[in-house]
């Protein structure tokens, strides 16, 4: 069996890149990216990109707090409406990405709670060599930092790769490695997810029921994430893909180095998107400067444009600007030495046209939704998860991080209200809900399980 | 479920409000903590006094959270009427206090409830070792009437912040104190759970009665009178 190596880095840059860009190419170009991307998981920050909303008037959500920077796409005397549009629909889009992030939360924490097989210790990634069966807490620790700084600079690599094939156009490549990844994912991690859940409920399936239920769940993926489909297809399949990506490394990810590779990625997320030189900074800049919609593949989206009497074709068809990202295979054979098989998820966009900017008056409804990388997906499940397996006070400490990372979330689409260009989704989502696992594990469960064994309630 | 789950401004108030729990719940039982570790532990009526001040100072922590919730929720009212377009918001204060009030309860009821749901599906015997048999139901009902007194006291907290009413926001601190005193008499339910119960309807009426309702309001909407 052909062990790829699990590269999570590689999700993440292309997420990065991602979320990076979005914001930043609003003004220019008001083509809107058809969220459909199906995109493999991947780090991502949280690529926000508001737009404005329709032309219609809104009904009356106004968040407050949030504004979202509108992308004017009427004449300039209706700009000031379209402010006032977008943020009124500032709330609404915050709902829109909570609702994907708690499904896959869910998937993952029901599936750690149930199926035994993603808890067990089965061997770790290649990414991860340094082993933390150690006899002494130095030790382990000083394993854990050097397994993160070895996951964050295959990260950095690889991101710095999809930047230079992003920069010397090489889409084809791009385009077969991120179909690669994505057949990978649909039908290996499906497999093995499905045997797994079959084996803990102990129901029978014969062979050629599996093949059918796989290759149709495979297909319909590909072509739903890889060029059109139902709107809310799509989003199902990102979240699965997510979800399984998650539980990957929920299983094969150390104790420790998971936590310090958790923290490690937000503070690398913070500084490749806001520094000037980081990788994923240029990658934005270099779609806009090329005008071109900044890889819709691996993007969460929560709306669809809808293309209303396009004044002239416009090129948004275009093939899709990928990233390429490196699926790591489930690590069976990880014992031996992998072949370092990258296996690339493409990502397409789905092919909504982009309007051309001179249809501004034919544009008649357009949702806009916000965007999310899928990595950032990736990592909060896998927070979660993390907390559902291995935290002792249960679902106490569960409940605790997937607030927290709400409010994270919901903090950081202020900010980008506020803000107005592309900010990496995972360094608030995660610090609180890194703050909020151990001190919930640590302080707060004695607390209640003292209360709850005098039957107390506060 | 039906009144906020079809509102995402209201939902983000909600979750905000299970935040602010969370992080009262937090701070309080750090304190305890420290305390516990810093006594003896073989000391049981130590203990036991540290835990009733534990809970104490747990119910004012939580009580200052929702001063600065509703603190933030006043300024957050102020930007929603600044952007939107016909110069009023369009959430009221009073829907914020309710939502505010469920959000505090429903994490409240869960951080009680879930492990002790969690449990009872496994196999078990409720009271083998001489505890009450009545555990899970009662903790059941403790649980679902926390949540709606916590909704109410959010209710009565915010009018009473926006009136500058201190006696009110007194009375809902001093209610939170016993309904919380009260269940130190557990398991001898009957001292914690009809106390309770009492309190809330009146917290219930109270509310009602500070939302606009009357009455004949009341008499009105169930003989469906115009």
């Amino acid at each position: 069996m052909i062990t790829f190596m699990n590269n999570s880095d590689s999700e993440e840059e292309p997420c990065n890149e991602r979320t990076s860009l979005m914001s930043a190419e609003s003004p220019p170009v008001p083509s809107y990216q058809d969220g459909l991307q199906v995109s493999e998981a991947g780090e991502a920050q949280a690529h926000r990109k508001r737009r404005t909303g329709s032309s219609r008037s809104p009904n009356d959500i106004a968040d407050g707090d949030m504004s979202n920077s509108g992308v004017p796409v009427r004449e300039s005397a209706l700009e000031n409406e379209e402010e006032e549009l977008t943020l009124k629909y500032g709330a609404k889009h915050v709902i829109m990405l909570f609702v994907p992030v708690t499904l896959c939360m869910i998937v993952v924490v029901a599936t750690i709670k149930s199926v035994r097989f993603y808890t067990e210790k089965n061997g770790q990634l290649i990414y991860t060599p340094f082993t933390e069966d150690t006899p002494s807490v130095g030790q382990r620790l000083l394993n854990s930092v050097l397994n993160t700084i070895i996951m964050i600079s295959v990260i950095v690599v690889m991101t710095v790769f999809l930047v230079l094939l992003y920069k010397y156009r090489c889409y084809k490549f791009i385009h077969g490695w991120l179909i690669l990844s994505s057949l990978m994912l649909l039908f290996l991690f499906t497999y093995i997810y499905l045997g797994e859940v079959l084996k803990t409920y102990n129901v029978a399936m014969d062979y050629p029921t599996l093949f059918l239920v796989i290759w149709n769940f495979g297909a319909v993926g590909m072509i739903c994430i890889h060029w059109k489909g139902p709107l809310q297809l799509q989003q199902a399949y990102l979240i699965m893909i997510s979800a399984l990506m998650a539980l990957a490394f929920i299983k094969y990810l150390p104790e420790w180095s998971a936590w310090v590779i958790l923290g490690a990625i937000s503070i690398y997320d913070l500084m490749a998107v806001l520094c000037p030189k980081g990788p994923l900074r240029m990658l934005v800049e270099t779609a806009q400067e090329r005008n071109e919609p900044i890889f819709p593949a691996l993007i969460y989206s929560s709306a669809m444009m809808w293309t209303v009497g396009m004044a002239k074709p416009d090129t948004a068809a275009r093939g899709p600007s990928q990233q390429t990202w490196d699926a790591a295979e489930d690590g069976r054979a990880n014992h031996g030495s992998p072949s370092h098989a990258d296996s690339l998820m493409s990502e397409t966009r789905s092919p909504v046209a982009a309007r051309p900017t001179t249809s501004l008056e034919e544009l008649e409804e357009e949702e806009r939704g916000v965007k999310l990388g899928l990595g950032d997906f990736i990592f909060y499940s896998v927070l979660v998860g993390k907390a559902a397996a291995t935290a002792s006070g249960d679902w106490n400490t569960t409940l605790a991080c997937f607030v927290a990372i709400l409010i994270g979330l919901c903090l950081t689409l202020l900010l980008l209200a506020v803000f107005k260009k592309a900010l990496p989704a995972l360094p608030i989502s995660i610090t609180f809900g890194l703050v909020f696992y151990f001190s919930t594990d640590n302080l707060v469960r004695p607390f209640m399980d003292t209360l709850a064994s005098h039957q107390l309630y506060i | 479920l039906f009144t906020i789950a079809r509102d995402p401004l209201r939902i983000i108030i909600l979750i905000a409000g299970a935040f602010f729990w969370l992080v009262s719940l937090l701070l309080s039982s750090l304190i305890w903590f420290i305390a516990v570790k810093a006594s003896d532990p073989r000391d049981e009526a130590l203990q036991k006094g540290l835990l009733i001040f534990g809970v104490m100072f747990s119910v004012l922590l939580q009580e200052a959270f929702r001063f600065l919730y509703y603190k933030l929720l006043r300024k957050a009212i102020e930007g929603l009427v600044a952007l939107s377009e016909d110069g009023c918001s369009p959430i009221s204060i009073q829907q914020m206090a309710y939502v505010a009030g469920v959000g505090f309860g429903l994490m409240s009821g869960a951080f009680s409830m879930i492990n002790l749901l969690a449990d009872a599906l496994g196999p078990g015997t409720v009271g083998i070792h001489g505890d009450s048999q009545l555990y899970f139901l009662t903790s059941a009902f403790m649980t679902m009437v926390l949540i709606f007194l916590h909704t109410f006291w959010g209710i009565l907290f915010f009018h009473g912040c926006e009136h500058r009413r201190w006696w009110e926001i007194m009375a809902v601190v001093v209610m939170h104190l016993a309904v919380s005193g009260s269940t130190f008499c557990n398991p001898l339910y009957v001292g914690s759970l009809v106390p309770s119960y009492l309190l809330m309807a009146t917290a219930a009426a109270w509310a009602y009665l500070l939302s606009g309702g009357s009455a004949q309001n009341l008499r009105r909407f169930l003989l469906c009178k115009s």
